[in-house]
């Protein structure tokens, strides 16, 4: 299984190396282990979620739905000025070309990066993100560091993250408050004129497209 | 309400740490909690404002010393419990005896293995077909409301009582402040809403910055 790593602040019920080493001698599992065990068994009994929708939900975000998607969309976009207009004008419309739709993206609109403006994206209420094109959003999209921090400060992160703005460039933070799902469409790099739309949507990495990474050739 | 979900503008909670190469998920719990909330949601049972209502009513201590999925859950077992389909008190005997019985219900609609891919795909949650005349038009100068209800809202404190300007006209939709308390859909625009920087943080901020928040109708008044 992917590594036990927990993010932050949030060493609440039992440090993970404890848990890694309980489960080794066959001791007891935590309490929200043993919670989400409990209220499973009981939606199934109660024939209230069939067991097989379950792995297949899980195995949709977890295996076919994830940032690649955001990065094909972007890296059409550089090659393909019609697409790139279409995409900014109707976002949902544009990733939908591609099949990408649904949940928790009834309405995408994509804002574009440039020498003038920065766009970045938080949900500073909960964890809204444009899973078609993102997948499910990451530890610290969702934690309070960057959902307190975004809005009040954006500079602030942006240059921890290593991202530097110069004065005269604009910051747009959106705060998803709706069912409107944002992406940011960054810049492309220099030095990438003659890489192909496939060789492009390697360099665009999920942290681009939120707006809190720049593209690097 | 003004729980403690309601982050935006906070100041110590440290740095934003990016973990490279991040798994999709951390633990095995977390993609059981991930699936039988998504799968109890297609129950039909409550709308998406409602869900992320019974989250922010965990008690704000508990909120931000708990991980996402926990809130998850939290507003999960809230729903189940509340609506009579799991009770607290059959959770936490099953955590104690995995044959403690399961008293039955009568079912919602069922997410089938075979309709997963067509539910993600055709699922709708908020966007309204009635045709509502908008209230304010792209570039109109609104003040948002100064409100502090006790029900779920989707105006965040920090953007109360502040300036600012329509900039997008998403259309119409369900409106949460009234969904999310069980009151009825009321669909009505959404906006894209400018707020300057200096506007929502004071002088100190950069001249040049903005936020924008997605608002609706009933959240603006003309400025």
């Amino acid at each position: 299984m992917s590594h036990d790593h927990e993010h932050g602040h949030h060493h609440h019920h039992h440090d993970d190396d404890d848990v890694q080493e309980h489960r080794e001698h066959g001791a007891p599992l935590t309490e929200v282990e043993l919670r989400v065990r409990a209220l499973e068994s009981l939606l199934v009994d109660k024939g209230l979620v069939d067991p097989a929708a379950l792995d297949q939900l899980i195995d949709t975000y977890e295996t076919k739905v994830g940032p690649r998607n955001g990065a094909r969309i972007v890296a059409r976009a550089w090659v393909d000025p019609a697409f790139k207009r279409r995409l900014l004008e109707d976002g949902t419309a544009a990733v939908a070309e591609h099949g990408f739709v649904g949940r928790q993206s009834e309405k995408l609109v994509v804002v574009e990066n440039t020498p003038s403006v920065h766009n970045m994206v938080v949900c500073t209420l909960c964890s809204c993100y444009p899973w078609a094109v993102l997948g499910l959003p990451p530890v610290w999209y969702k934690s309070a560091p960057y959902r307190s921090r975004a809005v009040i400060d954006p500079r602030g992160v942006l240059s921890e993250l290593g991202v530097s703005v110069p004065a005269h460039t604009e910051v747009r933070v959106w705060d998803s408050t709706a069912e409107i799902r944002y992406m940011v469409l960054p810049e492309r790099p220099a030095g990438t004129e003659r890489m192909s739309e496939e060789q492009l949507a390697e360099l665009v990495t999920r942290d681009a497209m939120i707006g809190v990474a720049r593209v690097r050739a | 309400m003004n729980g403690a979900h309601d982050l935006g503008g906070m100041h110590g909670f440290g740095p934003v740490e990016i973990e490279r190469d991040e798994p999709v998920f951390h633990h095995e719990w977390e993609r059981r909690a991930f699936a039988i909330t998504l799968a109890s949601g297609f129950l039909g049972k409550w709308n998406i404002d409602q869900g992320r209502f019974a989250r922010e009513q965990m008690p704000p201590a508990e909120y931000l010393a708990t991980s996402y999925y926990e809130h998850w859950l939290f507003g999960l077992q809230k729903q189940l419990n509340d609506l009579g389909l799991v009770s607290h008190a059959e959770v936490a005997a099953r955590q104690q005896d995995p044959a403690a019985p399961a008293a039955p219900v009568t079912g919602g609609r069922v997410l089938a293995a075979r309709d997963v891919e067509k539910a993600l795909r055709t699922s709708r949650t908020s966007k309204a077909d009635e045709d509502v005349a908008p209230r304010y038009k792209v570039g109109d100068r609104v003040v948002t409301r100064n409100i502090h209800p006790l029900g779920h809202t989707r105006l965040p404190r920090y953007a109360r009582g502040k300036r600012g300007i329509v900039t997008l006209d998403h259309g119409v939709w369900v409106f949460p402040d009234t969904a999310g308390n069980g009151l009825g859909r009321k669909p009505q625009h959404c906006y894209a809403v400018r707020f300057e920087a200096r506007e929502l943080w004071g002088e100190a901020s950069t001249s040049r910055d903005a936020v924008y928040v997605d608002l609706w109708d009933d959240h603006l008044e003309p400025a």
